[in-house]
């Protein structure tokens, strides 16, 4: 597949701090990449660079073979981004949120309610912006990113601040255009929320990505206990090497019907983001 | 055209749902209608209030307006997503302008009415509002884009449109305020309309009222320069 998004060695610093250093990542076209890190380890000003709302200091970003800063109309409009700080018209119901912008790209009026469909809110379409719960609000924003049915879509921590719920019907919008060939580039620090919907994560550190790979490779690449849980029927816990070694007693236990649940002892992201930068992703 | 077209008609569909803005324009065309009607004093000029109201008006509505309608956008990030929908500066601002100057344009009409303006009288006065609403409209336009929000913008606008819309008639009373006030677009601009069809047009107003405008689209280019509409 092709490279949708190419960065090389990108460096940006605000006053002497720097926010990013060095950072290089390919995303293949029709992926879920996930860029995990804590409040201000860089992952918005990354996606304000990749979109042409900031420039870098040093180093190169692409867009479908297009340098950021010289990203032309017609490119801009091939892809949707929500960000967290990306305002409605709180006045204006859904449905006139959304016109302002069908006018902006010259789009028929049917899109309105295509994009609304889309996200569920089509019952919405007439309450002010101002009114909707904050699931309701992630997912009009959604609506909006959609309405020019980008290849690429931008979301800046789409779910923040959601309940379960919410943040369940935003995952399923998600993978839902993942499916149709989009590529998808999210920013969290929900490490359930990378596991679920990414093909491919980085996890971002003081302006650094200090491991990449899929969610399940960088959990077993740190699972250094390389061992195998078993819960006994009987409440009693024990543990074998989860190697060749261990394969006869493992039989042996789900033959003799004891064995009621086994686990590996990888760790989740948490803790393998916690064991590189001694700092928490929720953080 | 087409963006201009879209920020123009988004502040329509708004401001029909925004009381603050709303009051703005018709307050004063309202209360010309009123006062026109309601008093009647024989020593009083011709059509006083008209006269008086139309410079308030035109002090007021197109600057408070501006400021807040910038200051909202920006405080509310909705400006900056209409940024990233690839509206230029030039084309937002040039909507919103369009939208105040087309507002101001109707109680413009009221008051020309109730001033029983006709033939050149009627041509100057519409000059001399749109001067008026356009100097305003640049100052409010100066106060948004310089305000990173909607409490700072206001903080700013009313002492400033105090200035403008009040010191026209407190130089009625008092000849330093009117001395002070002679600097200012809208004091000239109330010397226009009261001496429309009694005195013809004075250098002096044109080149302050010239002034005016240099110095507010300087202004204008500074704090654009310096904070953008981010």
């Amino acid at each position: 597949m092709s490279c949708t998004i190419k960065t090389e060695r990108i460096t940006k610093a605000f006053g002497a701090r720097n926010v990013l250093d060095g950072i290089d990542l390919d995303i293949r076209s029709g992926e879920i990449f996930g860029l995990l890190g804590p409040s201000g380890a860089g992952k918005t000003t990354l996606i304000k660079i990749l979109t042409g709302q900031l420039s870098q200091d040093g180093g190169t970003a692409y867009i479908n073979g297009t340098d950021t800063r010289k990203l032309s109309g017609a490119e801009h409009r091939k892809f949707g981004i929500t960000m967290d700080n990306f305002g409605l018209y709180e006045r204006l119901s859904c449905a006139e949120n959304l016109k302002i912008f069908a006018r902006i790209y010259g789009l028929p009026n049917n899109s309105i309610s295509d994009a609304l469909a889309k996200v569920g809110l089509s019952d919405a379409a007439k309450t002010p912006a101002g009114k909707l719960s904050k699931g309701m609000t992630g997912r009009l924003k959604l609506a909006r990113a959609f309405m020019t049915d980008p290849d690429i879509l931008f979301l800046d921590e789409p779910t923040n601040g959601l309940d379960p719920v919410s943040a369940d019907e935003i995952h399923k919008i998600i993978l839902s255009e993942k499916a149709r060939g989009k590529t998808v580039f999210l920013t969290t620090h929900t490490m359930t929320e990378a596991e679920k919907l990414c093909d491919n994560i980085a996890l971002l550190s003081d302006g650094k990505i200090v491991e990449y790979g899929t969610p399940a490779e960088i959990c077993r690449r740190y699972d250094h206990q390389r061992m195998l849980k078993i819960h006994l029927y009987d409440g009693q816990d024990m543990m074998l090497p989860h190697n060749r070694d261990a394969a006869a007693a493992l039989a042996a236990l789900i033959e003799d019907g004891k064995a009621e649940t086994i686990h590996t002892t990888e760790p989740d992201l948490e803790t393998v983001f916690m064991e590189l930068t001694g700092k928490e992703l929720s953080a | 055209m087409k963006n201009i077209c879209a920020v123009f008609l988004k502040q329509v569909s708004d401001t029909l749902k925004n009381k603050t803005i709303l009051i703005q324009f018709l307050m004063f065309p309202v209360l010309v209608i009123v006062m026109e009607n309601a008093v009647k004093i024989d020593d009083m000029p011709e059509h006083f209030f008209a006269k008086l109201f139309a410079v308030m008006f035109v002090g007021m509505a197109p600057l408070t307006c501006m400021s807040a309608i910038i200051s909202e956008e920006k405080e509310k990030n909705t400006l900056r997503v209409l940024m990233m929908s690839n509206v230029k500066p030039a084309e937002y601002l040039f909507g919103i302008g369009a939208y105040v100057f087309v507002m101001c344009a109707f109680g413009t009409v009221v008051f020309a009415a109730v001033g029983g303006y006709t033939g050149a009288d009627l041509a100057l006065f519409i000059a001399v509002m749109s001067a008026g609403i356009i100097l305003s409209e640049l100052t409010g336009a100066v106060i948004g884009v310089f305000s990173r929000n909607q409490m700072t913008a206001t903080s700013i606008t009313v002492p400033v449109m105090m200035i403008f819309s009040f010191l026209p008639m407190l130089s009625m009373f008092n000849d330093t305020v009117k001395a002070a006030a002679r600097v200012t677009y809208s004091q000239q601009l109330s010397e226009l309309i009261n001496g429309i069809g009694t005195t013809a047009i004075s250098a002096e107003s044109v080149i302050i009222i010239s002034i005016n405008f240099v110095l507010a689209v300087v202004l204008f280019t500074v704090a654009y320069r310096r904070k953008g509409l981010e």
